[in-house]
């Protein structure tokens, strides 16, 4: 059986179709998923993502154990501020890609995706055994509520006297929010602008009722993992399972940048990414528009004269540009007269550079 | 409960049928079960009129956000017309999938597949749901 959320009741009284999502029961969609994306562009949208992992990493070597086990340099962080990172094997495959918050000069907040965190909270205790540092998996005891959209500021600001325009992107401080404790995070997964609020179990429902009572004024909509996942493809941002996975490196992924070979100390993978951070990757992930209405989706060839010369990672219908659009791994070299095999039929695609979708700032 | 509509016969795939009892020409679509099951439909492709089509053939597709599947004929026979706006909005399908949304018109050539009763469309789906 999938896992409820603290939420569960307010989704079904939503009238939100539910769907089991890496063991948890989580909200589809509740009406349109093109309408709750549009809300989100355009207004704002309100996420259920408590099934996100939150592991705690504490004490006086809490910074030297997250950079002797993940792939960016934690020590670096200033308290206050979020980084992308990822955690890899020691052949340099991505096990999980992660958002880690510094909230102390020893405490961490590690954010994993509900697939992984369980395997990502055993692993950061293996290898934090030699420093003087505490892993502790409290994913049970936190939902993370976000508020995304253009509005999100404005419409957070009616239920906390927190610093929000000083809040950068990035950046996370623990505050009241309609008299509760959070912390409140300028993350997201959307491309646009908002807020992720990790807030304790039971203050869950009061809270997420609070945001769409504020939100309703701008046209708030709560949204489901749907338009959640047509947002962030749309943004040009990877789904582990889909973009990332132990059989690819940060590097394969276009995304060597998190990876700072320049830390001090040691760091699981670091022999297996150095050998290959020079190496130019055969593949590389590209986006793809097509120039039909048929949608390339996960696991669809890439081809180019009936070769295949890739493959389709995620795939839907863009609101936003009116086409379908698709994430790949595309041969170097191939950006010519592509197409993706939909069940049988070559549909002719233009290559482009990621994102599809940047927001005016 | 999705809207299951008394005069219409069903399919095991989820389509409709109308205008059996006159024996000449069918109109077929997907059900409003279908259509929230989908979630939005962004595109529908169809067979072209003129084809001529058996029972059982999967004739077209219906795209939603996130998945695709497939439309069966329950009926063999020539089409003699497509939902031109339901192409141009696929979108019907979800707002008016027993109107607006429905989907070819069939002259009937031959027997049907077996088809369902809305009493037993509405067992089928309950317990697909």
């Amino acid at each position: 059986m999938s896992r409820p959320t603290p939420l569960r009741d307010v989704h079904e009284s939503l009238g939100a179709t539910l769907t089991d999502f890496a063991g948890w029961l989580m909200p589809l969609r509740y009406g349109s998923e093109s309408a709750e994306h549009n809300a989100v562009r355009q207004a704002a949208g309100l996420f259920d993502l408590s099934h996100m992992g939150e592991i705690f990493v504490t004490g006086r070597q809490a910074a030297e154990a997250l950079d002797y086990a993940l792939v960016g340099h934690l020590s670096a962080l200033a308290t206050g501020r979020a980084r992308y990172t990822m955690i890899v094997d020691e052949r340099g495959g991505v096990l999980d890609d992660l958002i880690v918050y510094r909230l102390g000069d020893e405490e961490f907040m590690v954010v994993a995706n509900a697939s992984n965190y369980e395997m990502v909270d055993a692993e950061l205790k293996n290898r934090a055994k030699s420093y003087d540092a505490v892993v502790d998996d409290r994913s049970e005891q936190y939902a993370l509520i976000a508020v995304q959209g253009p509005r999100a500021q404005e419409i957070l600001a009616t239920l906390t006297d927190a610093d929000l325009a000083g809040l950068k992107y990035y950046a996370g401080l623990p505050g009241v929010v309609d008299g509760r404790q959070a912390l409140i995070a300028r993350t997201g997964y959307t491309g646009e602008d908002g807020f992720e609020l990790f807030v304790a179990d039971q203050d869950a429902v009061p809270l997420w009722h609070a945001l769409m009572a504020a939100g309703e004024p701008y046209g708030i909509k709560p949204a489901g993992l749907s338009s959640r996942d047509t947002l962030r493809l749309e943004a040009g941002m990877p789904l582990y399972g889909n973009e990332l996975s132990a059989e690819l490196t940060p590097f394969d992924a276009g995304l060597g940048r998190v990876v700072k070979f320049d830390k001090p100390g040691d760091f699981v993978g670091r022999t297996a990414l150095e050998a290959v951070k020079d190496t130019a990757p055969g593949r590389r992930l590209v986006g793809l528009v097509a120039r039909g209405r048929r949608v390339p989706r996960h696991g669809y060839p890439v081809t180019k004269d009936g070769a295949v010369v890739g493959e389709v990672t995620s795939g839907a219908p863009s609101q936003t540009l009116g086409k379908p659009i698709a994430m790949a791994y595309v041969d170097t070299g191939a950006s010519e007269g592509l197409a993706v095999d939909i069940r049988g039929s070559q549909e002719p695609m233009d290559l482009v550079e990621l994102p599809f979708y940047r927001r005016n700032k | 409960m999705s809207n299951i509509p008394d005069e219409l016969s069903y399919t095991k795939e989820h389509e409709w049928v109308a205008g059996l009892d006159d024996g000449i020409t069918v109109t077929i679509g997907i059900t409003a079960f279908a259509a929230e099951a989908l979630g939005d439909v962004v595109f529908v492709q169809l067979p072209e009129a003129g084809a001529v089509i058996e029972a059982g053939d999967s004739v077209g597709e219906v795209e939603s956000t996130k998945s695709v599947s497939e439309i069966y004929t329950p009926v063999g026979g020539e089409v003699v017309e497509i939902n031109q706006a339901v192409v141009d909005d696929p979108s019907l399908a979800n707002t008016d999938p027993y109107g607006d949304g429905w989907m070819f018109r069939v002259r009937v050539d031959g027997d049907p597949q077996d088809l369902l009763t809305p009493e037993e469309y509405s067992a089928l789906t309950s317990g697909d749901s």
